[in-house]
């Protein structure tokens, strides 16, 4: 199983209600992912400076790390913590310096996004208890997506939790599960795409990685994943403006969606929808098979 | 969540609302329901896209649904009239034994999916699978239906008033597919047939049993059905299996 929520805010007199709605939603999924929970919440940033979510081991000092990243890097960095995990933001042109030094100044460090505004965040645990953890209600934002997992292809670590990053501000989440995914890994490692679990989504979000970095769009990528992988699939890819949507061409995993002037959400089910505002006379539809979907903010 | 062993008493089965009352609780007084019970009309109030709504029914009953329901709503009914105004989620009929279902929305995946009778009435669209191995239930979508509607139908009749997706009717047996507008395949071994006085007199029968006599004009519809190539394996048809 699996449950998927998204949330993409038209309106922005909702925006401070964005992580409280996405939390609600996610809770309600607990029936079919209560192993894992994760999300990604796109809010503020600046186009100078990009944010490093990751997830610490236990007993990492803060203020040490903040201090030996600014000094080992040569620039200015800031750091949040949320729970396990801590938001470090740190000059765009410093980015690479500070992702190759972190593995170094904590060994076992694992870098969950990378962005100008977004974050990720996922943890074992039931998706309340998650979202609890990264006060995920008090988060606002325009957009965001979550995921509970219940796994089937691979063990219940954070490691295996959902949503596996893609690319700068992009991520990706999974109901369903790829039966080539052993296969596709193997091919993508020869193409230098480096893993960390065994998990099938895992491999799908490498799959997206290389195929943008090779120049595809996002919509090109998708595309393409549906000739390359096999198996059953909703995928919803978070982007810096929105949010996108492909199911399996047998549609095996259930996807419904809500408009309304004020939002579009995205749900496993229509239950998740529920707590939404104005769901009563919401537009609600299915979208189809094997069709890539974008919902996008105006550039 | 309630425990079963003490389960809450339901003050009056007239009106449930499930914003109060759990799920488990209107099941249960539904499925109590005996053949000689002075309960006919029940309204379900803030069902919220609640699962296994109404299932199991066993009774002539009317239960009517305010709100969108959610997966497997009204499934394995028997006898009773569920009426869901709103949408219904995935299965919603599924194995009904006969009855009278009615969405006033639209139905997602696997609708009256292997149901052997009743009638199921869609009045906006069904999406995939309608109808997977229906075994005699008669279903009519005033909308569209989704890819692979039908697929495997044994018995009944699938009715639509607009469009039909990918492989309508694949692997079909004896199951009887009218549809007005435009089909985007037909799957393995279906095929359309030519429309007869008796087809034309089944499709009046049918839509005046879904109180919608008259809707559209009968002459409307073209015919699909099985082939019967697939029935019995032959080696020049491997490839279709």
């Amino acid at each position: 199983m699996c449950g998927i929520v998204g949330l993409f805010l038209k309106d922005p007199a909702l925006e401070p209600e964005l992580g409280r709605l996405l939390a609600a939603m996610l809770e309600v999924m607990t029936d079919r992912g209560p192993d894992s929970a994760g999300f990604a919440i796109y809010g503020d940033g600046s186009d100078d400076e990009t944010k490093i979510t990751v997830r610490l081991p236990a007993g990492t000092g803060s203020d040490c790390l903040r201090s030996a990243l600014a000094t080992t890097i040569g620039g200015p960095v800031a750091l949040q913590r949320r729970g396990s995990h801590a938001v470090i933001r740190v000059p765009k042109d410093k980015v690479e310096a500070a992702l190759a030094e972190l593995p170094v100044l904590v060994p076992g460090v694992m870098v969950a996004s990378v962005g100008s505004h977004m974050e990720v965040y996922k943890e074992v645990g039931l998706p309340k208890a998650v979202s609890a953890a990264f006060d995920l209600p008090a988060m606002r934002g325009t957009h965001g997506i979550g995921h509970t997992r219940m796994a089937t292809e691979s063990a219940v670590t954070t490691d295996g939790a959902h949503p596996y990053s893609t690319g700068p501000d992009q991520c990706l989440v999974h109901n369903g599960s790829l039966s080539n995914h052993n296969l596709v890994r193997r091919r993508l490692m020869r193409e230098g795409i480096a893993f960390r679990t065994e998990n099938d989504t895992e491999v799908a979000a490498g799959y997206l990685t290389w195929r943008l970095q090779a120049g595809d769009s996002l919509g090109a990528a998708l595309e393409a994943s549906l000739k390359d992988l096999d198996g059953f699939y909703t995928f919803v890819v978070g982007t810096e403006t929105g949010f996108g949507v492909l199911r399996d061409p047998i549609a095996c995993k259930p996807a419904v969606m809500a408009e309304t002037d004020r939002y579009v959400a995205f749900g496993s089910e229509f239950r998740a929808l529920t707590v939404l505002p104005g769901i009563e006379t919401a537009r609600v539809f299915e979208p189809e098979p094997a069709t890539v979907y974008f919902w996008d903010r105006a550039a | 969540m309630t425990s079963l062993a003490h389960p809450v008493a339901l003050e009056s089965l007239d009106e449930v609302d499930l914003a109060a009352v759990p799920l488990r609780a209107l099941n249960r007084a539904l499925h109590a329901l005996g053949p000689g019970s002075n309960h006919r009309h029940v309204r379900v109030l803030n069902p919220r896209g609640a699962h296994a709504l109404a299932a199991g029914l066993d009774a002539e009953v009317t239960v009517e649904v305010h709100g969108n329901a959610g997966y497997y709503c009204a499934g394995m009914n028997s006898k009773a009239t569920v009426i869901v105004h709103g949408s219904a989620g995935v299965g919603v009929a599924e194995n009904m034994m006969s009855g009278f279902v009615h969405v006033t929305g639209d139905a997602s995946q696997s609708a009256g999916a292997t149901a052997h009778g009743g009638i199921l009435r869609i009045d906006g669209n069904a999406s995939a699978r309608c109808g997977i191995s229906m075994k005699g239930v008669d279903i009519v979508v005033k909308g569209s239906v989704g890819p692979m509607s039908a697929f495997m139908a044994q018995a009944g009749t699938l009715l639509v008033f607009g469009d039909a997706g990918e492989a309508l009717g694949d692997s079909l047996y004896e199951a009887r597919l009218y549809v007005r507008g435009g089909v985007a395949s037909l799957g393995a071994d279906c095929v359309e047939k030519p429309m007869e006085d008796r087809h034309l007199a089944e499709i009046h029968e049918k839509l005046a049993a879904a109180g919608l006599a008259g809707e559209v004009d009968v002459t409307s519809f073209r015919r699909y059905g099985s082939a019967r190539a697939l029935y019995h394996f032959h080696v020049d048809n491997a490839s279709a299996y």
